[in-house]
This record gives structure tokens, C-alpha cells and sequence, in this order.
């Protein structure tokens, strides 16, 4: 057993806003039957937040509970808890129709932090960032120029982002390019 | 001459002097100035070449609409052709020079076309070309090439960048002018999200005619406009942005100048040149003004003959003078205001010649108490001059043109009327009406472009809706603001609308042709487009020879074509072609307004979009050694895989051979982390996955992998590859590289849409893994040397799979070949992938282990006769085609593709099918080549029987290999058949099974 790495070891750039890629976090889809009380349960008690509503987030430092889809929320949390969270879905979900898997590693995950994170986002994505439609408490399944990607808000300056980690690379050349400070739109 | 004048220009700085170069020539201006007005005030007024005659062209215009002034604006990475003079800023080390003459702009040799015109009348290229039909490519394109073109595209790579913006509003208003500003601050009030776009460098568009709004003059209205407009926290205000078109459900392009009025300036140094904004609009107000129209008099194509509108705007706007003496010819009272603008200027204008029998307007009143000579009812006959206005012949204008008297001028200003500017109303599908009384197109607000809910979303005001007095086009903007912010749901309290006074102003004549009863001599001068030299004439001859439509009449003849798409010459077309078929304008009609309003860069559209970001480059956790260790690169979908390994000094093709003999030999290594992983779980799982398989998925026992094939419901073979069942209800399915998402979206397809009551859940993880093969002889030996779990035969048998731990590393294995060799590939979680694979090298050493590539992957698969998705299949291809007939259930009732291979064609025993090919000579066959039959087909071509579609060499046969399909390929064992090899002749190969290597499978089962 190695300890894991990410896909760019950290990296980071400071220009309009600061990015940083973070360290590991634990990462599981589930699907299932978001109404069941069931799943509820067994999400919020995995994640330590209660559970979100539709397109919404609930964070709390390295746990949180991301709405991913009508029928899929993510769970995060510590990396190395990730294994022993899907056993434990699996075991509190049995016999009950749901699929519970551990993608930590399938992501890259970054940190945007600034005054302009929303101007730099906007750049490359066609989502609605006006604070009138978008801002902490909500999760929005996007796409970065030509990769998907999911944002949400910690707080009103700072965007936590996710995409594929085989792209890694790619959404942090985005981003860097992005916040160049020569390229200030003074919109948002 | 034109000349600067000594005083006036509201928007040059005379105290910023400022120097650029026109064809090399050094000449001054102020800053404020657009090339255009910089270049009159320097005595510049011949700008360029026509199309077609290279007849001299000055400047018409003092806008976007702007036909003739086309430069070509910088040098080598900073080169832009066909830049409109009148819309850029001039800057200090500006370098224009003007295009399409030879060898100067003074004399060109090409005028001679001008001299030819009579012998090069509309569709000239169509009548003439055709026939003798080796002309074409050898005499007559050649030549149309060197003679026709505008300017020339840069030669080198682009220096500067360019970036997108993603903007989301309740009202966008295209247009800064007036009616804009008055419907962005009503919208604004209303509460509603507005962000305001103005194409040029200010705000007010044509509030120099405007006279006084709200009790205070109109430029300082603007100012205080604008000063309340930034205050607002909802609006937002961009200058130098272009609305470019407007698309379904509110979707607005607009194109933001960063730094081409200031390309070395601090302000955005580094930065990008342009913004293409990407605005998504609840609401699109155009506010985007009128365009007026020249008249059609011979000789209207004269440098000096401008458009009235712009003679007064270089006068007002830059204090720069077209001339000393201007000849007003108008057939409305805003020619009025060109002729009040100069006389205040000092400028001498020594007559007014208005169309219309009687003038009546207050405009035309005060004209004539300035002691101006109005000439009622009169028109220009001709004006005379070559190079430049030399004065006009004066006629009657309901007569044929009899001269009545010589005016000496160097201006002619003209205008026509005003067209409004429909093309963002008309974009999405708004329709026009046409208005009698103002002679002009205007927006239909009973048809307008409609969104998704059958609302209208774009609301047209001002003059672009048809409204010319200032007073309308306030009260115009203002409800139009009110209108759009209540659509987007925005109902508070604005104030009341800005007013100006009122002016009394007569009716227009509409005046097509000048002078009304013009024979064909003068009609053959009288230009309609002036850009691509299509005349009166040519228009008359179009509909002489049927070309009614005018879709059809502007490509024959090619009015409204190129860089300004006729926004001077379509009306005035299509109303001489409505005359020649004897139809009204509206019958006629007009041409499709398509995006974008004028031409944006295509850098602006690539946007960020270039090197290293030009596409997403897909990497597997362990990509970063490959780099290191020399990987010879295979771009594979969006990854790059390597290709082989080649060691200093050595070819890839040498590397190649070295990795599959070493595989084969002892032990290789392959980063097989692309391949695609999609978990499907759930009560319906196993009863889904056969219908997506072609076998059996359903029966596969917890802990073994079963070789699957993927059709879409046509019976073509999609994708393959191993399933492996994880447990009751989850089964893993992998795919090829390219094929991972599109599989997930195919199986997402059938259960969302056909299945949806199916408790079915899938999950791409294909990059939550890395996985590494590990592939040869030595294989277990190495994996033992990690230890960790049992892979012995017995405890993991051939197309098995097991969890389990090796040198601590978490991992599943599974014991599949895609090579005949004993294989694993091994399962962990990304972050670890390039741990495992440093520890599998090192476990390896003593074994003599070493990476491999796709194409010694490729090499091993076609030497045991394994298809390759994208080389055996390409879409046409069935299972069946492939031997693959053991993979097809023949128990099972349905799955995708069943029915269609059940279809006559797909059952047709002359199918061409899979075997191998053997060379005679051994060497390997070309790629895709064709296994010639007898005879030949209805083209004269060969004949045809099979094609080639894998081939190598092979290191382990040490001779060539390839795959293909032949008709009744397997009952041909033994036969020999010849293939293509381009201008070499032909190949003679055999027929063999396709399996060239270890037919039992006794290496891969150890």
C-alpha cells in the first residue's frame, strides 16, 4: 500500500484568484432512491451533514453531501474512510435497489479562492454565476471549456471544483489561464 | 480636397496628435479619430479597388455599413485583411494599406475590367466559363484568382489571444445609442439584470441629430444617462461590443474589442485582444439604429459621392471636411441636416437637390432661411470625375436625365432614406413589414422570433424598429425596456420616458432610381452594390433572365455578397428588382439576415482554444513515467497512449519487435489504465446486460469474466470487451479506450428512454482505476515476487477474477489475455496506479520485464487472430462477418441487434467475411487493401472480393500477418488471392485461419 497521490501532486497558481489542486478527499456516488428515509440516513450519518435538497450542498470541513442528479448524491470524506464508507452504504442499504461506489481517485478536486472566482469560472463555464443564481448552499454539474466539471461554494469567495482526473492537467491549465490578471472583465 | 477642418469634431482630442501610416505614407490624426475620419483629414479619399471593374472606391460611409474602406490593418502576426476604416480607432504606429489593386492604389492595371464591363454583365462567370471545359482549370480560374479577392489572409500565426465570457441576463439591449439607453434604464428600473452593448467606442450613437431631450441638450442627456446607468448595481454597460447574432432561446454572441484601439497599451497588457461574449438573454432589446440608403444616379460610385449621414458626421463628429463644396441630392428632410451641418461649418454647400416636387419640413424651411439653394424636384443626372467628384449635372427628376445645369462640387452627399437595422430582430426568425409611408423594413411585433415557452423574446426599438424622430425613438426605448424587464419578470416602478423635441419633417419619396425615367445608359452606371460592382443594369438583367427570387438574384448576380453583406445595396436591390418583375417590395422581399452583423475574427471564436488548451489531453495515472521514459506517443480518443518504448538509439519499429518478443519470451508490462470500466448494478442488471451483449451475461458466475460483444439495434458490432460478475447484482463491463463513454451513454440511452421501469443503476468508473497487464510467460512469477494473494492456476483460473492484496497494494485481478501469453491485469485505485506500476517493474527485474506499447499490443492480439474494434469493424460490420458466432446466444429470445442480423442482407452468405491473409513472399500487406476479383464494375474499376483490415508484421512468425474480410472467406481456406498495392501492382497472399499464433490457447490457460 502506497499512499495515494493526485493527479498533479498538489499544484497550485495564484493570479485573479488562487488555485490549488487538494489533497485526496474520499468521493462515493450513490444511487438510489433519494426520498428514502433509508437513504437519507445512512448518506447523512456517512457524511455528518444533513442531507440536500435539489441541486444543493452541504459541506462541513472534509464531509460533505453533494445533489448530483433526481436519483444520485456524492458523499465526501476523508480519503482513507472511503473503502469503509461504501461497505457500510452497502451494509446499511441491503436489499435495497442502490449502487455505492468509491470514485475518489476518478477526480481531480480544486480550490479556487478570490474576490474574482466568479469572473475566472465564467470564462469557461456557461453556468449562471450571478450571486442572484448561484452561491454557497448549491452544486452546479457543468462542463470547464470542453470537460465536465461540478462546482460548489464553501463560502462566498471560494469555489471547490471537480472534474476527471485524467484531465487534471487540462482544467488546471484552464484555470491558470483563466486568472491571468491581465484578463479581468469586471462583469460580476 | 478633404481636409481638417479648424474647429469642431465632438470626439477627437485635438490635443492628442497621433501618427499612422496609410500604404507606407505617414499622415496625422487626433486621438478619438477612426481611420476613416483620420484618413480624410489627411486628403485621403481614394481607399481601394472594387471587386469586379477595380474601379477607385472612396469612402461611403461612416459606420459598420461601410462597403469600400477596407485595409489591411498591421503586419506579419498582428496582419488583419479587410478591416473597415470607418470602425477602427486609430491609435499611435496604426499601419493600414489598402487592398485589392495592382500595382498601386493610384494606377491599376485591373481597372481595365472596367473598361470590359459591358462584356462582364451579372452571372458572367456562369455564361462565359463553361464551355471549352479545360478552360476552366487551366486559363479561366487562374486568371479569376489573380484578379478577384479582397484583401489577402495573413501568413502568419496569430500573436495575440482571445477569450470567451459566459454572461446571463433578464434584458440584454444591443445598441448604445439613444433608444438604447433609454431601454436599458427603464429595464434597470424595473429591477431587471441588464447589461447594454455598443459597438462603437461611445455612448449616444446618432445624438448629434437628436436636438435637446429632457430640456438639456442631447449629448449631455447621454452623459447623464450613462453616469446614472453605471451607478445602477443591476446594469451593466459595455462599450466596443458588437452584437453579433441572436440564436434560439436567447442565446446572444457579441464580440468585445480589448485592445484593438490601443494594441501595445498598458491597460491590457498580456491580455486578450478580443472577447467573444456568450450572453443568455430572457430578453433582447435591439436598439441597434437605421443604416441610410445611397440613391441610385450615375456615377453615384465616384470617391466624393458619400452618404449624407457620414458627410455630416465627419464634419461634426472628427471636424474632418469630405470637401469644399457638397452637392446635397436627398429624397427626405435628413439630407436637410447634412446641408445645416456643413453650412455651420463654414463649408460651402451650393445646392439641394430634393426629388420631391414640394418640401414642406422644418427642416427643409430653415435651409432656406439660411439663404441654402433648395432645388425642388430635382435629381443628379451624372456626376462627373474619375478618380474623385469633380460636380454633378443637374436633371429633372421624373425626367430621363436631360441636363438642365452643371454644379461644380467635389462632395455628393446622398441620401436615400433610412433602412432600419433588422438583422438581430430578424435572426431568430422575426419577420418584417413593410412600411408604405417611410418607405422602409421594419420589425413585425406581431411576428417576432418566439423561445421555447411561444413567448417573443427580442423586441425591437428606435430606429431599428422604423422610429427616425428622436421623440419616437426615446419613447420607442423606454417601452421597449418596460416591455422586456416585465417578460423576465420585473414589474417595479419606473420613471417617466425622456422626451425631445418634436421636428416636423415631410414624407419621403421613394426613389429607386434616379432619375426616374433613366434609360439603359445611365442605369449601366449607376452602382447598387459597391463593393462587388453589381449595378442597376445587372440587377434588370437578372430579372430579365428569370431570377425572380432574390435569394437566387443576389447569388447570380452577386449584390449583397462579401465582407458588409449589403447593408447599403439590399433594399435598394431588391426594390429595382421588385420594379423589373413589376411586383411590389414586399412580394419580393428580402434575403436571409444571417449572423454574424459584421465579421468577427475566427480567433475571437476559437477563443482560449489553442495549444496546449486547444483540446482536453486525457492522461492515466501514469503517464507522467511514460513521458520519462521516452514513450513514443498514440493519441487513442482524448488520451495519448505510448506506441512503444524505444530505447536511445533505437527505431520504434526495432522497439516494437523487442517488446513482443520479450512479452512472449518472459514478461512485459502495458498500462492498460484507458481501458473503460462501467459498474451496472441492480434487481435488473443481469436481464439488461443480455439484451446489451449479444451472449449471455446473466448466467456468468460471482468471480468468472466473460468476452462480450455490444451491438446497436441495427446489428452492428459496437464495442467489445470483458465482463466480470462482482457479485449478485454487479457486474463490471469493460470497454475499449474509445469506447467508454460512449457505451455508458448508449446503456444510459436504453434504460433512461426504452427501460426506464428497470432497477438498473450504471456508474462510469473507469478512471477510479488505474490497470496495468501483466503479460508472458513470467508473469505469475512476478506477481508471486509481490506476493500478497494466491494467483495460482487453481486459486485464479484463466478468466477468473479475485480481490485481494499484492505488496500491500489493494487490488483485483483479473486473469484475462488479450496476447495468448499468461496474463493478469490488475485493478487499483488510481492514486496508487504509478506505485504498483514502479514495484510490478522492480518485482520484475529478475525476469527480464519490460513496458510495451499499443502497437505491440496490436501485433500480439492480430497474431492470435483477437478483432480490434475500429480495424475489423467499422460500422458495417456484424458479429457474424467476424467468426464470432460463439459469442452470439442462441438461447436467448432478444438483444440489441438480434432482429436486424436477422435481415436478409445480414444473413446473405456472399457477406464478405473474417480470415487471415498469409503473404506468398512474406512481406506484410499494405493497409486497407483490396482483394481484387475478376472483371470490372459499371466506373470501370477493378472488381472487388475482400479488403484488408489489420496487417503487420509479425516478430514471433517472422513474417507478415494480416487480417480481412473476403467473401465466403472461411470455405477458402488455402486459396490464393491478389490484393492492391497502388501503382507496385498487385500481392499475392493465402487464405489462412485468422489464428496465426498458439491456435490450441495452451499459453494463455497455464
Amino acid at each position: 500500500m502506497s499512499d495515494p497521490v493526485t493527479a498533479l501532486g498538489g499544484a497550485s497558481f495564484a493570479g485573479l484568484v488562487r488555485i490549488a489542486e487538494m489533497p485526496p478527499r474520499g468521493m462515493i456516488t450513490l444511487k438510489g432512491d433519494l426520498s428514502s428515509a433509508n437513504l437519507k440516513t445512512a448518506a447523512t450519518k456517512l457524511a455528518g451533514v444533513d442531507f440536500p435538497g435539489l441541486r444543493g450542498v452541504l459541506v462541513d470541513g472534509e464531509r460533505g453531501l453533494l445533489w448530483m442528479a433526481p436519483d444520485e448524491v456524492m458523499v465526501l470524506l476523508p480519503r482513507a474512510e472511503a473503502a469503509d464508507g461504501v461497505a457500510a452504504l452497502s451494509k446499511a442499504l441491503a436489499g435495497t435497489h442502490h449502487l455505492a461506489a468509491d470514485v475518489s481517485d476518478a477526480r481531480c478536486l480544486f480550490r479556487l479562492e478570490g474576490a474574482a472566482v466568479r469572473e475566472v469560472l465564467a470564462k469557461l463555464t456557461p453556468a449562471d454565476l450571478h450571486p442572484d443564481a448561484f452561491g454557497p448552499g448549491e452544486v452546479r454539474r457543468t462542463r470547464l471549456a470542453q470537460v465536465a466539471a461540478a462546482i460548489w461554494m464553501p463560502d462566498a469567495e471560494t469555489v471547490d471544483l471537480i472534474a476527471f482526473r485524467s484531465v487534471a492537467a487540462y482544467v488546471f491549465d484552464l484555470l491558470a489561464n483563466a486568472t491571468d490578471p491581465s484578463g479581468r472583465v469586471d462583469y460580476l | 480636397m478633404s481636409t481638417r477642418l479648424s474647429r469642431g469634431g465632438r470626439l477627437i482630442e485635438r490635443g492628442a496628435p497621433v501618427e499612422f501610416t496609410f500604404n507606407g505614407k505617414r499622415m496625422r490624426g487626433y486621438e478619438g479619430d477612426t481611420l476613416a475620419s483620420a484618413l480624410l483629414a489627411n486628403g485621403q479619399i481614394l481607399v481601394g479597388r472594387s471587386f469586379k471593374y477595380h474601379r477607385p472606391r472612396g469612402i461611403v460611409a461612416s459606420g459598420a455599413e461601410e462597403p469600400n474602406a477596407l485595409v489591411g490593418l498591421g503586419r506579419d502576426r498582428r496582419f488583419e485583411p479587410n478591416a473597415r476604416a470607418t470602425t477602427t480607432e486609430l491609435f499611435e504606429g496604426l499601419e493600414a494599406v489598402s487592398q485589392n489593386h495592382w500595382p498601386s492604389l493610384e494606377f491599376d492595371v485591373g481597372a481595365v475590367n472596367g473598361l470590359l464591363s459591358k462584356f462582364l454583365p451579372a452571372g458572367f462567370y456562369y455564361k462565359m466559363f463553361l464551355h471549352p471545359r479545360s478552360f476552366w482549370k487551366h486559363i479561366y480560374e487562374p486568371f479569376i484568382r489573380q484578379s478577384a479577392g479582397l484583401g489577402r489572409p495573413p501568413a502568419h500565426r496569430d500573436a495575440d489571444r482571445y477569450e470567451h465570457f459566459h454572461a446571463h441576463v433578464d434584458v440584454l439591449v444591443v445598441g448604445g445609442g439613444i433608444a438604447g439607453l433609454a431601454a436599458a434604464r427603464a429595464a434597470g428600473k424595473a429591477g431587471a439584470r441588464v447589461l447594454l452593448v455598443e459597438q462603437t467606442a461611445h455612448w449616444g450613437g446618432r445624438v448629434a441629430d437628436a436636438g435637446a431631450i429632457d430640456g438639456i441638450d442631447a449629448a449631455d442627456w447621454v452623459g447623464k444617462t450613462v453616469s446614472e446607468l453605471e451607478t445602477m448595481q443591476n446594469v451593466r454597460l459595455r462599450l466596443r461590443t458588437m452584437g453579433s447574432g441572436v440564436y434560439d432561446h436567447g442565446y446572444v454572441l457579441a464580440s468585445e474589442r480589448l485592445t484593438d484601439h490601443d494594441p501595445d497599451g498598458d491597460s491590457h497588457r498580456g491580455g486578450s485582444r478580443q472577447r467573444l461574449w456568450k450572453i443568455r438573454a430572457k430578453q433582447v432589446v435591439t436598439a441597434t439604429g437605421a443604416i441610410e440608403r445611397p440613391l441610385s444616379f450615375a456615377g453615384n460610385d465616384i470617391p466624393g459621392v458619400m452618404l449624407a449621414s457620414a458627410v455630416r458626421d465627419y464634419v461634426t463628429d472628427f471636424g474632418a471636411s469630405p470637401g469644399d463644396r457638397t452637392v446635397v441630392v436627398t429624397n427626405n428632410d435628413d439630407g436637410y441636416r447634412t446641408a445645416l451641418a456643413l453650412s455651420a461649418a463654414g463649408l460651402e454647400v451650393p445646392a439641394i437637390l430634393d426629388a420631391r416636387e414640394v418640401t414642406t419640413g422644418g427642416l427643409a424651411e430653415e435651409a432656406r432661411a439660411q439663404g441654402l439653394r433648395v432645388l425642388t424636384g430635382r435629381a443628379v443626372a451624372k456626376v462627373k470625375g474619375v478618380a474623385r467628384v469633380e460636380g454633378v449635372t443637374v436633371c429633372a427628376a421624373a425626367g430621363e436625365g436631360a441636363p438642365i445645369e452643371d454644379i461644380p462640387c467635389d462632395v455628393v452627399a446622398m441620401s436615400g432614406g433610412w433602412s432600419p437595422v433588422v438583422h438581430l430582430w430578424s435572426h431568430c426568425g422575426g419577420k418584417l413589414s413593410w412600411d408604405e409611408t417611410q418607405a422602409m423594413f421594419r420589425p413585425d411585433a406581431t411576428r417576432a422570433p418566439t423561445g421555447a415557452d411561444g413567448n417573443p423574446f427580442v423586441i425591437a426599438s428606435g430606429a431599428a424598429n422604423g422610429d427616425l424622430a428622436a421623440r419616437d425613438v426615446l419613447a420607442g426605448g423606454h417601452k421597449a425596456g418596460i416591455a422586456a424587464a416585465k417578460a423576465a419578470g420585473h414589474t417595479k416602478r419606473t420613471p417617466a420616458a425622456p422626451k425631445a423635441e418634436a421636428v416636423a419633417e415631410g414624407p419621403i419619396l421613394p426613389v429607386w432610381v434616379m432619375p426616374a425615367g433613366a434609360g439603359a445608359e445611365l442605369k449601366s452606371k449607376m452602382w447598387l452594390d459597391f463593393q462587388n460592382d453589381v449595378k442597376v443594369s445587372d440587377v434588370e438583367l437578372a430579372a430579365r433572365e428569370g431570377y425572380e427570387s432574390v435569394e437566387h438574384a443576389k447569388r447570380y448576380t452577386t449584390l449583397g455578397m462579401a465582407t458588409d453583406q449589403g447593408k447599403l445595396s439590399n433594399i435598394n436591390g431588391l426594390a429595382v428588382l421588385s420594379q423589373s418583375l413589376g411586383e411590389d417590395i414586399p412580394q419580393v422581399g428580402t434575403t436571409t439576415f444571417r449572423p454574424p452583423y459584421t465579421p468577427i475574427t475566427m480567433g475571437a471564436i476559437a477563443g482560449d482554444a489553442r495549444g496546449k488548451l486547444f483540446q482536453p489531453l486525457r492522461r492515466t495515472p501514469i503517464h507522467g513515467w511514460h513521458e520519462d521514459h521516452g514513450a513514443h506517443w498514440e493519441p487513442v480518443g482524448q488520451w495519448r497512449r505510448p506506441y512503444a518504448f524505444p530505447r536511445p538509439g533505437e527505431s520504434v519499429e526495432t522497439a516494437v519487435r523487442r517488446e513482443i518478443t520479450n512479452t512472449r519470451e518472459a514478461v512485459g508490462l502495458l498500462d492498460a489504465s484507458t481501458l473503460g470500466k462501467i459498474l451496472v448494478k441492480g434487481p435488473d442488471a443481469g436481464r439488461f446486460l443480455d439484451m446489451i451483449y449479444t451472449n449471455m451475461m446473466s448466467t456468468l458466475p460471482v468471480g468468472r469474466c466473460r468476452y462480450g460483444l455490444m451491438c446497436g439495434e441495427n446489428g452492428f458490432l459496437m464495442d467489445d470487451g470483458v465482463v466480470a460478475r462482482i457479485d449478485e447484482d454487479t457486474w463490471l463491463c469493460h470497454t475499449t479506450t474509445g469506447g467508454a463513454d460512449r457505451m455508458h451513454a448508449h446503456m444510459e440511452d436504453w434504460l433512461q428512454c426504452e427501460w426506464w421501469d428497470w432497477q438498473v443503476f450504471t456508474a462510469n468508473v473507469t478512471e477510479a482505476h488505474a490497470q496495468i497487464a501483466v503479460v508472458g510467460p513470467h508473469a505469475r512469477d512476478v506477481l508471486d515476487r509481490l506476493g500478497g494473494m494466491d494467483v495460482s492456476a487453481e486459486a485464479l483460473p484463466f478468466m477468473h477474477w479475485a480481490n485481494g492484496t499484492l505488496g500491500g497494494f489493494p487490488v483485483r485481478v483479473f486473469r484475462i489475455s488479450f496476447s495468448g501469453e499468461l496474463s493478469y491485469e490488475i485493478a487499483v485505485p488510481a492514486g496508487q496506479g504509478l506505485a504498483l506500476w514502479k514495484a510490478l517493474l522492480d518485482a520484475g527485474e529478475p525476469f527480464g520485464i519490460t513496458p510495451y506499447g499499443t502497437e505491440a499490443l496490436h501485433v500480439m492480439r492480430a497474431e492470435k487472430g483477437f478483432i480490434m474494434i475500429g480495424d475489423e469493424t467499422d460500422g458495417t460490420v456484424i458479429p457474424q462477418d467476424l467468426g464470432l458466432g460463439w459469442a452470439i446466444s442462441k438461447k436467448k429470445s432478444d438483444y440489441l441487434g438480434k432482429r436486424a442480423q436477422e435481415r436478409p442482407h445480414m444473413t446473405d452468405p456472399d457477406r464478405w467475411k473474417l480470415v487471415g491473409f498469409r503473404t506468398l513472399d512474406g512481406s506484410v500487406l499494405p493497409e486497407g487493401a483490396y482483394a481484387i476479383a475478376d472483371g470490372r464494375n459499371a466506373n470501370g474499376q477493378r472488381n472487388t472480393q475482400g479488403r484488408v483490415t489489420s496487417t503487420y508484421h509479425s516478430p514471433t512468425l517472422g513474417h507478415g500477418i494480416a487480417m480481412g474480410l473476403v467473401r465466403h472467406g472461411p470455405d477458402r481456406m488455402g486459396e490464393v488471392v491478389g490484393f492492391t498495392n497502388g501503382k507496385a501492382g498487385t500481392i499475392k497472399a493465402r487464405i489462412v485461419s485468422p489464428v496465426f499464433y498458439d491456435p490450441e490457447g495452451e499459453k494463455q490457460d497455464v
